[in-house]
């Protein structure tokens, strides 16, 4: 079995009472971007700093391209790359001076260094602005290059944490082209975020975390089948419509007021039609139809709502 | 590509030791680099002590330096300004812990130093390049606070041997001082707060020989005054430049700097992983 890009296992992590990471257990195959989704205070970051060598854990192991964060972290540091937060640039020098430092201190040489660096100012289209002070930088702009110091060394393991939050969108599909590229070239992300979407777009894997634990852990379109809640939306004309509508489709909820129907449904073309077959016999006529599939929002509220969900909780291992 | 990056032989120890060095330098480096793009926080680190000397000398010299044992009355300002040189020199140096100590903290409130820290560079590297750059600094600070010195009067009896003494003191201190200014700065949890805790270094020359002799002073004060680490500083400056006696007074000042950098050096690297995390 080829070594797992990022293994953890039982992860355990608190400041004094509060317990921020209660047993996390992740793995992420290389080459593969996995989304650690989850609420503020999830632990999202927690477990980036503690993958990035950054803090120790209290318990359990965590390990990049099988080397040990606690045990052998210089190797692990050797390998990986992280974009946090918060922009970790320096505010005093230019675009171009702050990927030369990163060469520097990737021991890449002169040449080289040169090299990658006019190559990175080319991708993440900093050309233009390489000489500049970064106070002149746009968000969009500090973010792009903060991603490119991270290259540098072409890491083969990057943390992305929370990376678009507070860009633009345009700036924010800029930064989706170049995570795609990076995982085309062959590199494994692990990315945190807020946005649902976000990990819709590019995961190809999800984890939910909450409370600490991974409540959660598959494709998009496994988590999507975690939740209940695809249904069909008809509106009618008027009430004896509705009322012969409600009577010949079992199973539908109606809303007098509003003169709809809602039918539970899969939302497959199939099951479209077989309610429209149904209806259509007696010639019921449906002035307005909408599909309604469960989208990354349903899963994320069902998942992390306070109350316990006993169902749903792992489909881990489904796809490996 | 996870047989390849599995494969990754690991660096050896020694290779490992180089790259401290090496790192060192290149900190150095970026730190000077910002010492030269903005020169308003080097700038600032003089404007204070020039003010001080030129305060000191022109509005209470006269007075102060009458009152100086075995001085003529009439002779005042110039004895005031011979005497009083070393104590500037000295508050310019411990200004400089207010440089390092903001210059730390920015790097800390940025994420800069965590980026550092997920980048096999050791923390000697980083810590390092900042002291060193704030050193340089100091000796550039002190060297421009003479100068003027120079320009008002101020006469030194040293010969060639003596002031390259002078001058390696200065750089001990500047040294040993910006340890203890990196600490604080790591300490802080803001770059605000981080400018204050230096201050009081800055009080120190003041309540040791640097503005009257310890003679002058209150009993009790002059206890404090007479083995606070400045008081050596400052004997050893005045006795290289001016052949007043030195008596232990430099053995005491090694020691007080070497102090000041073994307190500097574990305080530091004692706080700055968990300060780096934010």
């Amino acid at each position: 079995m080829a070594t797992p890009a990022i293994a953890v296992s039982g992860l355990r992590k608190s400041y004094g009472d509060k317990v921020v990471l209660d047993g996390v257990d992740l793995v992420v195959p290389a080459g593969t971007i996995t989304a650690l989704l989850g609420p503020n205070g999830a632990g999202k970051t927690t477990t980036v700093h503690i993958l990035s060598t950054l803090l120790r854990p209290d318990g359990g192991t965590a390990s990049v391209d099988g080397a040990d964060v606690v045990r052998d972290p210089d190797t692990v540091r050797a390998s990986i790359g992280l974009t946090g937060q918060f922009s970790a640039v320096d505010g005093l020098l230019t675009g171009e001076e702050n990927l030369l430092l990163m060469a520097r201190l990737r021991h890449l040489g002169a040449a080289r260094s040169k090299t990658r660096v006019a190559e990175l100012l080319e991708q993440f289209d900093l050309v233009e602005a390489a000489r500049k002070p970064l106070a002149t930088y746009s968000g969009g702009m500090r973010r792009r290059l903060d991603l490119a110091m991270t290259l540098v060394s072409t890491p083969s393991v990057i943390f992305l944490d929370e990376p678009t939050t507070g860009l633009d969108p345009r700036s924010r599909h800029t930064m989706w082209d170049i995570v795609r590229d990076l995982v085309a070239e062959g590199t494994t992300v692990l990315l945190t975020t807020q946005y649902l979407e976000e990990a819709d777009e590019l995961a190809d894997r999800i984890a939910v975390l909450d409370g600490g634990r991974i409540v959660a852990d598959g494709t998009p379109d496994e988590l999507k089948r975690l939740v209940p809640g695809g249904h069909l939306r008809l509106r009618f004309a008027d009430d004896s419509a509705l009322d012969s509508a409600a009577h010949l489709l079992a199973g539908s909820a109606r809303d007098d007021s509003a003169l709809t129907l809602t039918v539970p449904s899969d939302g497959s073309v199939d099951a479209l039609r077989a309610v429209l077959d149904t209806l259509a016999t007696p010639q019921i006529e449906v002035v307005d139809l909408s599909i309604h599939t469960p989208d990354l929002d349903d899963v994320f509220f069902a998942l992390t709502g306070k109350t316990e969900r006993p169902g749903l909780t792992d489909t881990k291992g489904s796809e490996s | 590509m996870t047989a390849l990056t599995a494969s990754r032989p690991p660096v050896a120890p020694s290779r490992r030791r180089s790259h401290v060095v090496a790192d060192a330098v290149t900190m150095l480096r970026r730190n000077l680099l910002h010492m030269i793009r903005y020169p308003g926080l080097s700038l600032f680190t003089i404007i204070g002590p020039v003010v001080a000397l030129l305060l000191v000398v022109f509005v209470f010299g006269g007075t102060l330096g009458a009152g100086l044992p075995g001085v003529d009355p009439e002779g005042g300002r110039e004895a005031y300004i011979a005497y009083v040189l070393p104590g500037i020199l000295a508050i310019t140096i411990a200004g400089t812990a207010g440089g390092i100590a903001i210059t730390i903290s920015m790097d800390m409130t940025e994420g800069i130093t965590a980026r550092f820290r997920t980048m096999a560079i050791s923390r000697a590297s980083v810590l390092a390049g900042h002291v060193l750059g704030n050193t340089i600094q100091g000796i550039i600070a002190v060297a421009l606070v003479l100068a003027v010195g120079l320009l008002i009067g101020f006469r030194p009896t040293a010969g060639p041997l003596e002031w390259l003494a002078a001058a390696g003191v200065v750089a001990l201190i500047a040294f040993a001082i910006s340890w203890i200014g990196l600490a604080m700065g790591i300490q802080a949890k803001s770059v605000e707060t981080a400018s204050n805790l230096p201050l009081i270094l800055t009080f120190l020359p003041l309540l040791g020989s640097g503005f009257v002799p310890t003679d002058s002073m209150p009993a009790g004060l002059q206890e404090f005054a007479r083995y606070q680490p400045f008081t050596p500083f400052i004997e050893t400056i005045r006795g290289l430049l001016l052949g007043t006696p030195l008596g232990w007074n430099p053995a005491l000042a090694i020691g007080w700097a070497v102090l000041f950098v073994l307190v500097g050096y574990i305080w530091s690297t004692a706080i700055y992983e968990r300060k780096s995390v934010r």
